[in-house]
């Protein structure tokens, strides 16, 4: 098979973008792959993405410059794209398309998976229900993270998502058991400085041991990083699946790999949807997303922390909406609260985890866990509204309990929403904070709570 | 049988299909992936397929099935999970483990199966499309009746009951064009609405046990509803919290574009949780079809004609029947990926100039309904939208609201503050409150429309007044325009909000609901009654009687009417005792 499939075709009609058309090519596969052999003999990878009786388009995984119609060829190589993976990759450095990085030996692979995965059944889906500490109050108290979900970081330029999301590889881990640990940290079109922040975090923590990470840089060619999440999914889910480990994965920066989406498609000339960016942009980071989960029957996990950096701030733009539609809820870094020097910035209002309730409650985190957390959302609200009408008509014209309300929202800030980088709260201390900040308020506004836990916790007169 | 020329993601074009007809069924590939034509133009065929189409070639041939898309429906339907296509995913699992493999070909039903069929039906009896023939009792809910199939008729020959495969002869009818043996599987394209003999308006409500929904924003049994709203609205909490409570016999959840963790949790939770009215695993009445965002494009567009068609065919058995559709966004998706591909001129948004038309074809297959057999049966539709943005003004909820009669506004505000459901309580209409109004009547309790009317009024004047003090300060209004906002703030806390995750709130009967807004009404009657005698709008809150109606919710149905008897007079007592005091 291998042999008929090996043919090389010197008909390069046109190149333009990162597209290569080759015309009087029959028989190449939806999806091949294909090597671009270049006239002094050296080969780039391409990706047929569109196949006919008489033509191919191939997108090109690197520069074109060099590729000229006349002297390069292009080589079928009858295969999907697929990749190596062992465990040899744990403690190792890749760029965006796989090859070692840092210097070191070639890793020696257990076996060979298709980049793109399949789609996993939905009964064979485990519900994710395992309650993972991050350390942070806000995260754990109010947008609990669940072993096996997929939670994006909303974020926009200049916030602390690389700082905080270090923090959760330093910290996060499952109550209980020391369990088999991994993380797979995928760099889309980060800068240098990015790129040296996160090495050096790994290694200074020890982190680096258990962490493969795959980095494409800001000046790598952008449709890299159509494969550098995939790339690093498929390691994911050999450690997950076939090692039994619980992998954390980092994909940094989303809103680099839509943008190289948009780029292939505009060269291919495809209908645009909003701003420019494909209509199957969903279907597409779906493929992405939807690759966090847990296997019935199976040890180990992948669980997603995806940063989307949001162009303008601006949660309506359409990667952020798309992820939002799709991931399990998102976790919001608010420019105001950075502002105010609140680390981390999470701001509760806009962030939400549609697992939590599986992770919490008696058994899991505590029995009051989701009404403190509703309590606290709301009294948080109302401290909103308290103080946006504070500042039209003045502190002394609010009623009494609005100035409690007011009073309520600075410190949940500054005790709650506030920690150290190097800070690491259990859920006890996280909730007993909770319950000295809604101590304050009248035991009446305690509607969220069931009466049972207010009776047992509630610390006011 | 012809030959692939162009494969573009999950559009392959072929040649030499002369022949072929429009939405036929064809094999693609050596592997034989799923497709269904959609375009002809002379022997050229345009498919698109319902598998992932790597490594597909061009010359690799195309065969016709010469059969529309069709669903398999008998008994063995029900509790099950399918795939777009109505491929079973428990047995794919089992046949090729935990991912899902293409070109697998596995019938709908199973096929081995024995069913004990009891015949109603008598020989000699005249009989056509759609009568009921006999039953088989298919799970303690719902008995599955056999009804002659779409285009059959004739006089019952012979009959016989007893235990059988699906495929088994089980009655055969006689016409002048020859005999025609009957089974207890048939198959129905999925393109093509069902058919019945008559409509019948909707005036009965679909309880959902959903206290801002059944009393504010009702839907009637036949009835369509389109949620648009922003991601982390809850969209998919109000639809799962339906598909449970509800109170119809047979629930279709149609999971289109979403996400896997979620119908994971919907075959965790569902085999566990027991419908209200029999105390029966809700699973016994359910039955799912799921299409994975990352499943296929092109079965999502077909998952959702998919469950309309087994809808149809669970109400032309009489029964009635609710579908949710999670989320209709994904569909129009699928469509303008499509047509996109078939270079089609776009409309708005790029999606194709006939979305409003297949949206309209799809909402308009609900109702309450005449079957051809004689039944009544209703079909209730539920379909949410997820706009970009939030933002409504795009073509899929602007097409859908031209069709639908409910729409719940979910609030990306509302949700903010952790208030669920977040249907906007302002911007949310039902047409269906007026054809509703005798079963209210009927079924409510005295007054119930009148304390809707009045909640209504206190919520519109509550938006006014904190427009107000949003200006000038609560200190700047009346005692009589606070104690309104305080009947606002009940209302909306205590009464419209509902947690869908406590046991006991979760599911209000209209009884519990009527019995809670009397509450809440008399109390805003009373306050408005004893700040006119002077009593300050700042005792309000502290009252206990203030504090028993915030707990009523977490009263459970049965215990409702003797707290809400011992609360309303406990209640009068210390509104005296308040308006004593200022005397």
């Amino acid at each position: 098979m291998a042999i008929i499939a090996d043919v090389e075709y010197k008909t390069i009609e046109s190149v333009y973008g990162p597209l290569v058309v080759v015309k009087k090519v029959s028989g190449a596969a939806y999806n091949e792959i294909v090597n671009i052999v270049m006239h002094d003999g050296s080969e780039r990878l391409g990706q047929v993405l569109e196949t006919a009786s008489d033509y191919a388009i191939v997108q090109v995984f690197g520069p074109t410059a060099g590729i000229d119609v006349d002297k390069t060829s292009v080589r079928l190589t009858g295969e999907t794209f697929r990749m190596g993976v062992s465990e040899g990759m744990l403690g190792r450095v890749f760029d965006g398309q796989g090859r070692p990085r840092d210097g070191g030996a070639e890793v020696i692979f257990d076996e060979k998976r298709d980049i793109n995965g399949e789609p996993l059944n939905p009964v064979s889906r485990a519900l994710p229900s395992d309650f993972i500490e991050t350390g942070i109050s806000s995260i754990d108290g109010l947008i609990t993270l669940v072993k096996g979900q997929k939670l994006p970081l909303f974020s926009g330029s200049g916030l602390p998502h690389n700082e905080l999301t270090a923090q959760i590889v330093r910290q996060a881990r499952t109550r209980g058991s020391e369990s088999n640990f991994a993380v797979v940290f995928a760099g889309i079109g980060i800068t240098h400085d990015d790129a040296d922040f996160f090495t050096d975090q790994f290694r200074s923590t020890g982190a680096l041991s258990r962490t493969a990470a795959f980095i494409n840089m800001a000046d790598d060619p952008s449709i890299e990083r159509i494969l550098t999440p995939r790339i690093a999914l498929t390691t994911a889910e050999f450690l997950a699946y076939g090692k039994g480990m619980d992998v954390l994965v980092i994909l940094n920066d989303m809103t680099n790999y839509a943008e190289a989406l948009r780029e292939l498609s505009s060269a291919r000339e495809e209908v645009p949807g909003r701003r420019g960016y494909p209509g199957y942009m969903y279907t597409d980071l779906s493929g992405i997303y939807e690759r966090a989960g847990i296997i019935k029957g199976k040890r180990g996990s992948i669980t997603q922390l995806d940063v989307v950096t949001m162009p303008g701030d601006d949660i309506t733009h359409p990667i952020p909406d798309l992820t939002g539609y799709i991931t399990e809820g998102q976790i919001f870094l608010s420019r105001e609260l950075h502002n105010k020097g609140v680390y981390p910035p999470v701001n509760p209002t806009g962030s939400l985890s549609r697992l939590m309730n599986m992770g919490i409650g008696p058994g899991k985190t505590r029995e009051d866990h989701r009404g403190v957390a509703d309590q606290l959302y709301g009294a948080y609200a109302k401290a909103q509204e308290a103080g946006s009408l504070s500042s039209i008509v003045g502190e002394e014209a609010l009623s009494e309990d609005d100035r409690r309300y007011l009073k309520f929202g600075s410190e949940f800030e500054k005790r709650f929403l506030s920690q150290d980088h190097g800070e690491r709260r259990t859920i006890e201390e996280t909730l007993s904070i909770g319950w000295d900040l809604l101590s304050s308020l009248p035991q009446r506004e305690l509607t969220r709570i069931k009466p049972e836990y207010v009776k047992k916790y509630y610390k006011g007169e | 049988m012809g030959i692939i020329t162009r494969i573009s993601g999950p559009l392959v074009v072929a040649d030499g299909m002369a022949g072929s007809k429009m939405y036929e069924v064809v094999k693609v590939g050596t592997r034989g992936l799923i497709g269904e034509i959609i375009q002809l133009r002379g022997s050229k065929a345009m498919i698109q397929v319902y598998e992932d189409t790597t490594g597909l070639k061009p010359n690799e041939k195309v065969a016709n099935t010469g059969e529309l898309l069709s669903v398999e429906l008998a008994p063995g339907i029900l509790g099950n999970i399918f795939d777009g296509l109505e491929r079973p995913l428990e047995e794919i699992k089992r046949r090729c483990g935990d991912f899902v493999e293409k070109g697998i070909d596995i019938p709908s039903i199973d096929k081995g199966k024995k069913w004990k069929f009891v015949p109603t039906a008598k020989k000699g009896a005249t009989l056509s499309e759609g009568d009921i023939i006999g039953y088989v009792q298919e799970t303690p809910l719902i008995k599955h009746q056999i009804m002659v199939p779409y285009g059959v008729k004739g006089k019952l020959e012979s009959i016989k009951g007893g235990s059988f495969k699906v495929e088994e002869t089980i009655a055969v009818v006689r016409s002048g064009g020859g005999e025609r043996k009957l089974s207890m599987l048939q198959r129905r394209p999925v393109r093509v609405a069902g058919r019945y003999s008559k409509r019948f308006k909707s005036d009965e409500l679909l309880v959902t046990g959903q206290r801002v929904v059944d009393t504010f924003f009702p839907i009637a049994k036949g009835g369509t509803t389109g949620i648009p709203g922003p991601f982390g609205s809850g969209k998919t909490v109000i639809l799962h919290s339906i598909a449970k409570y509800a109170d119809s016999d047979v629930v279709v959840y149609v999971g289109c574009g979403e996400r896997g963790n979620e119908m994971a949790e919907v075959l965790n939770e569902f085999p566990e949780l027991k419908d209200p009215k029999s105390g029966r695993p809700l699973m016994e009445r359910t039955i799912l079809v799921a299409n994975t965002s990352n499943m296929p494009v092109a079965a999502r567009e077909a998952s959702i004609y998919t469950g309309i068609t087994v809808a149809e065919y669970f109400r032309d058995m009489g029964y009635d029947v609710s579908i949710m559709a999670d989320s209709t966004s994904r569909w129009a998706e699928a469509m303008r990926e499509m047509s996109a591909r078939l270079e089609e001129m776009p409309g708005e948004e790029g999606y194709p100039a006939y979305l409003q038309k297949r949206l309209a074809e799809f909402y308009e297959r609900s109702g309450r309904f005449e079957a051809l057999g004689g039944g009544k049966g209703s079909i209730s539709i539920i379909g949410a939208v997820s706009p970009p943005g939030g933002d409504i003004s795009e073509p899929v909820s602007q097409g859908t609201l031209r069709v639908v009669k409910v729409f719940w506004a979910l609030d990306a505000s509302l949700a903010g503050a952790r208030h669920f459901p977040s249907i906007n309580w302002l911007s949310s209409y039902s047409l269906y409150k007026e054809g509703l109004a005798r079963w209210y009547d009927k079924n409510g309790g005295p007054g119930f429309r009148d304390n809707v009317s009045k909640a209504m009024e206190i919520l519109q004047r509550e938006a006014e007044l904190k427009d107000i003090v949003q200006l000038v300060g609560p200190d700047a209004l009346p005692d009589s325009e606070r104690a309104i906002l305080e009947a606002g703030k009940i209302i909306r806390e205590d009464f419209l909000r509902q947690s869908a995750f406590d046991e006991v709130d979760a599911f209000a009967t209209i009884e519990k609901q009527y019995l809670m807004l009397g509450a809440i009404i008399k109390f805003a009657v009373q306050a408005q009654h004893a700040v006119s005698k002077g009593v300050p709008s700042s005792k309000l809150q502290e009252m206990k009687a203030r504090q028993d109606i915030s707990r009523m919710k977490f009263t459970e149905n049965g215990k409702i009417a003797a707290e809400a008897q011992r609360i309303g007079s406990e209640m009068e007592r210390e509104f005296e005792s308040l308006i004593k005091g200022e005397e």
